[in-house]
């Protein structure tokens, strides 16, 4: 198990925890600032519309309005991938979309100005699916933008980003093959991962050309990136992280919120807070993406699957800014689940009149594995194979290898998890439980049990760069600039523990700056999984780098090379030699000792999370109830295990497990209007309802940093999904291929 | 409901008055109870998320109940006792309360979002009810919408201090 650390793997309070018991945490809507206005959002009522006229007389006339903005009045600032979705339009392309923004004194009178806006559409056709959007004539929502189709692949992930998986021969791949399935199956419903802080931003300006966002993303440092492209690099950005009340990656991008505080700030040279209302982030705050397969699969009967072949549909509402990159890491991810070696899969990704997709934990790739595994389940059934054994024979192995999101090839060097799906399915009790397809492990009377499994991987642990400095203070302390604002996993709280191994001084003599673009490096932000290993890797090397360099000042004080010393509870000494030692402050009170740590990128790694579930269904009213759910995961070492555990815990929260149960965002087909947008319609778990979940939890060594850690709170949602799909199908015995499972769809079913 | 233009409040303790008006220290009839704690009063620790009554974010306790404050009127509170989560400490010691102190000790958030109304719905509970079973701690916390799953921690939180019998 690797040797001992003194802080990590220990559990410790979280270093925030008397600000969040004490509400003292501060979150962006807590934050007071003199002089401030208030923003809000004129909202289109149409799905599709031309704006042929506004008259913002009425508005502007009331008192306490400071300024009124609508589409003539900004430069052609464009968001999107590719840049084509103007950050105010003289179009409308959802029910919801901003037609003007209002500053005004008080809350109250910016929604009274709202009211005071006329506005004159012209009423167009809107599209509100992907059959409907790829149907030929099918009305357009960008004149360029031909058959509703936004072309594949993104900038940020290079010019061989995957747009598909085309390789091998599938001749050979079917003629291989024993069995040969096909089939169609989406994961469409759009569970909203719902974060309870809405999204919003307070801008200050500074004229000519300057503006500070204070945010509720965790990405500080990214939005002072997309700001300065979004605003044609014309606007220089600041950007303060604090507190999130939640993201599941939703948050890694405000920018429309954003853009409108600063949009507003620019006019009327005061600083602007605009906040959603909750109905606000559910109906104009990016969702989930749509997800569509159509596919061909040919399996072995030893399990191993030969060869794919289909098309991936990807609806991502009225814009895209991420779907491209969520498309390269859903494919890459489905590549790692399976390893075969003959591909023909395609991907398109359809814009339609709702509301646009973004990113959410998952990715791209809980979508995909949530419409694959379904219709491999086809091939399974044929073969008579027992879904664990395949998912052993398929997940990527030593030796395995993929082409990640940016097109090229990786060898891998993580671990073997079979060990991982071993001890899970034995927790579980798969063995015992499984008894063939579409057969129920259980039947007492109306009531029918089933049983199913997911799995997830992403090699996204080690995405993007990270920087961070450590700056050593001569009373054994230290400060971690790292711009990482904290939204739930309790990162915050690990990367000093992590500086604390090296530096060998408590984590409590650590601070960490704000996330402020101004004051710390570089950082892409805590997604995919990244925080641990890529993060981690960063703050680990700049304490690294500051502890060399006060070796380096202490050598000739000890007469002896820095090679030969080691620091430990703030003091420096001589190996073997402990009693030849100085303090740390033979720094003097005036030096700087900067360490600085960078992490490059690196796809050689995964991480892996296995959901089983066990549903019973009452047949008479089609309710289904989690009877118990296994997570099984191996990452490596530890780092904080009650953070681990909550994290873990969330396999059914923010649209993971409930998302195939009974989440999901209502579209009216003929208004294009979401009919659930709050949380009384919406349907989330309370706790009287909240099921059995067990973690095994394995420690492999990784080759990851110097620690052998790695993360995985992003994809616990992942696999979850298609687990309730399979265990629904088995428990009732009908194929089901929808999400999420509710009553009507299992008695609509039974009736079949 | 009678017009009024003074509002008295007891809040963490201490006597408030609110005026009819615009501007600092006044209420109008719109206010809700969370918008005047939060932006009248600076007691931001009371949370705001759907705004409609089910999330319990900004659950605060009035008249030793846990009550929705972005539901009520400020209007409507004249001659209540209101408890924030500011209010919670002792103020004499400044110690936490043993709630407050579980929920760091068990690690019973995440985000720390909904944490304050949990806290104060928590509290209400055991102040009316010191030793619930663990199907009554769920009951009380069935309006408490917590998206980051600390549910399991919540419970052995509320649970270690119900048995300690604070």
């Amino acid at each position: 198990m690797g040797r001992d650390y003194r802080y990590i793997g220990k559990p410790a309070k979280r270093r925030d925890g008397g600000q969040i018991v004490t509400g003292s945490a501060p979150f962006l809507d807590d934050l007071r600032f003199p002089n401030l206005l208030y923003g809000k959002v004129l909202r289109s009522p149409h799905a599709h519309a031309r704006i042929l006229s506004v008259d913002k007389s009425g508005a502007e006339a009331l008192p306490g309005v400071r300024a009124v903005v609508t589409w003539e009045d900004i430069p052609d600032w464009r968001g999107g991938t590719p840049r084509n979705v103007r950050v105010l339009d003289k179009k409308v392309r959802y029910v919801g979309d901003a037609a003007a923004l209002v500053a005004a004194e008080s809350d109250a009178i910016a929604e009274e100005a709202l009211r005071r806006i006329k506005v004159e559409y012209e009423v167009l056709p809107a599209v509100f699916d992907i059959d409907a959007a790829l149907e030929p004539g099918a009305p357009l929502l960008y004149e360029d933008l031909p058959n509703n189709i936004l072309p594949g692949g993104t900038p940020i992930y290079g010019p061989k980003c995957l747009k598909g998986l085309v390789r091998g021969d599938m001749e050979q791949a079917f003629a291989e093959a024993d069995v040969i399935c096909e089939g169609s199956a989406g994961f469409e419903n759009i569970p909203n991962a719902l974060p309870p802080e809405p999204p919003g931003a307070v801008a200050v300006w500074e004229p000519p050309d300057r503006a500070t966002v204070y945010g509720t993303s965790q990405a500080p440092y990214m939005d002072k990136v997309s700001l300065y492209h979004v605003f044609n690099r014309e606007l220089d950005i600041r950007c303060i992280g604090h507190h999130v009340g939640g993201s599941f990656g939703t948050k890694i991008m405000c920018w429309q919120v954003q853009t409108y505080a600063v949009i507003l700030a620019r006019a009327t040279g005061r600083p602007v807070k605009v906040m959603f209302s909750k109905e606000e982030h559910m109906t104009s705050f990016t969702l989930r993406v749509g997800s569509r397969v159509q596919a061909k699969i040919g399996l072995k009967k030893d399990g191993t699957i030969t060869g794919i072949q289909g098309m991936w549909l990807v609806d991502s509402g009225y814009y895209s800014f991420t779907t491209q990159c969520q498309v390269a890491v859903g494919l890459a991810e489905l590549e790692l689940f399976a390893q075969c070696p003959h591909w023909d899969l395609k991907t398109s990704v359809v814009v339609t009149n709702r509301n646009a997709s973004g990113a959410t934990r998952g990715f791209g790739g809980q979508e995909l594995n949530s419409s694959f595994i379904p219709v491999l389940s086809l091939g399974m059934e044929k073969a008579g194979l027992d879904p664990l054994e395949v998912i052993k024979k398929n997940f990527v192995k030593p030796g395995g290898g993929y082409f990640w999101r940016n097109g090229e090839w990786y060898d891998y060097r993580g671990i073997d998890f079979t060990k991982t799906m071993d001890r899970g399915a034995e927790r579980f009790g798969w063995k015992e439980k499984w008894k063939g397809w579409l057969r129920p492990t259980t039947v007492d009377g109306r009531r029918r049990r089933g049983i199913g499994v997911g799995i997830h991987g992403n090699a996204d642990i080690g995405e993007d760069t990270a920087e961070a400095y450590i700056q050593l203070g001569y009373q054994a302390s230290a400060t971690i600039f790292l711009c990482a604002a904290e939204h739930g996993t309790g990162q915050k709280s690990n990367y000093p523990k992590l500086a604390a191994e090296v530096l060998g001084i408590p984590p409590e003599r650590i601070a960490m700056t704000p996330a402020d673009t101004l004051v710390t490096p570089f950082e892409f932000g805590p997604v995919g999984s990244r925080g641990t290993y890529a993060i981690g890797s960063a703050v680990i090397r700049a304490a690294e780098d500051a502890r060399e360099k006060l070796l380096e000042i202490a050598a000739p004080r000890l007469g002896a090379p820095a090679g030969d010393l080691d620091t430990a509870d703030g003091m420096i000494f001589v190996k073997n030699r402990p009693d030849k030692k100085v303090r740390w402050s033979v720094l003097g009170n005036d030096r700087t000792i900067l360490g600085y740590g960078r992490f490059e990128q690196d796809f050689t790694m995964c991480n892996c999370f296995l959901s089983f579930v066990e549903l019973e269904i009452d047949t008479e009213t089609g309710k289904s109830e989690i009877v118990k759910i296994v997570n099984a995961t191996d990452i490596g070492r530890i780092i904080d295990p009650p953070g681990l555990q909550g994290q873990l815990n969330a396999c059914w929260g923010s649209a993971g497990i409930d998302g195939a149960l009974m989440e999901e965002t209502i579209l009216d087909p003929d208004t294009g209007n979401i009919l659930n947008a709050n949380l009384v319609d919406y349907p989330w778990r309370p706790f009287p309802e909240i099921p059995d979940v067990e973690n095994v939890i394995l420690e492999t060594p990784f080759p990851s940093h110097r620690f052998h850690a790695i993360g995985i709170a992003e994809i616990t949602n992942a696999p979850g999904p298609a687990a309730v799909l399979m265990a629904a199908s088995n428990a009732i015995g009908r194929w089901l291929f929808q999400y999420p499972v509710t009553p009507d769809r299992i008695l609509k079913a039974l009736e079949d | 409901m009678p017009s009024r233009n003074t509002v008295r409040l007891i809040v963490n303790g201490k006597p408030c008055e609110l005026h009819e008006g615009a501007g600092a220290g006044c209420f109008s009839h719109s206010d809700s109870l969370a918008y005047t704690l939060r932006e009248t009063l600076g007691l931001t620790g009371t949370k705001l998320s759907c705004g409609q009554g089910a999330c319990g974010a900004c659950t605060v306790i009035m008249d030793r109940k846990a009550v929705l404050s972005c539901l009520i009127l400020t209007v409507e509170c004249d001659g209540r006792e209101i408890t924030t989560i500011e209010g919670l400490r002792n103020p004499e010691t400044g110690e936490l309360d043993p709630l407050q102190q579980a929920f760091i000790d068990h690690r019973a958030f995440q985000c720390g979002y909904c944490t304050p109304g949990i806290i104060m719905t928590s509290r209400a509970l055991l102040d009316a009810n010191p030793h619930p079973n663990e199907e009554e701690i769920k009951e009380a916390l069935s309006g408490n919408f917590c998206r980051c799953v600390s549910h399991y921690h919540v419970l052995e939180a509320v649970r270690s201090v119900a048995e300690e019998g604070a």
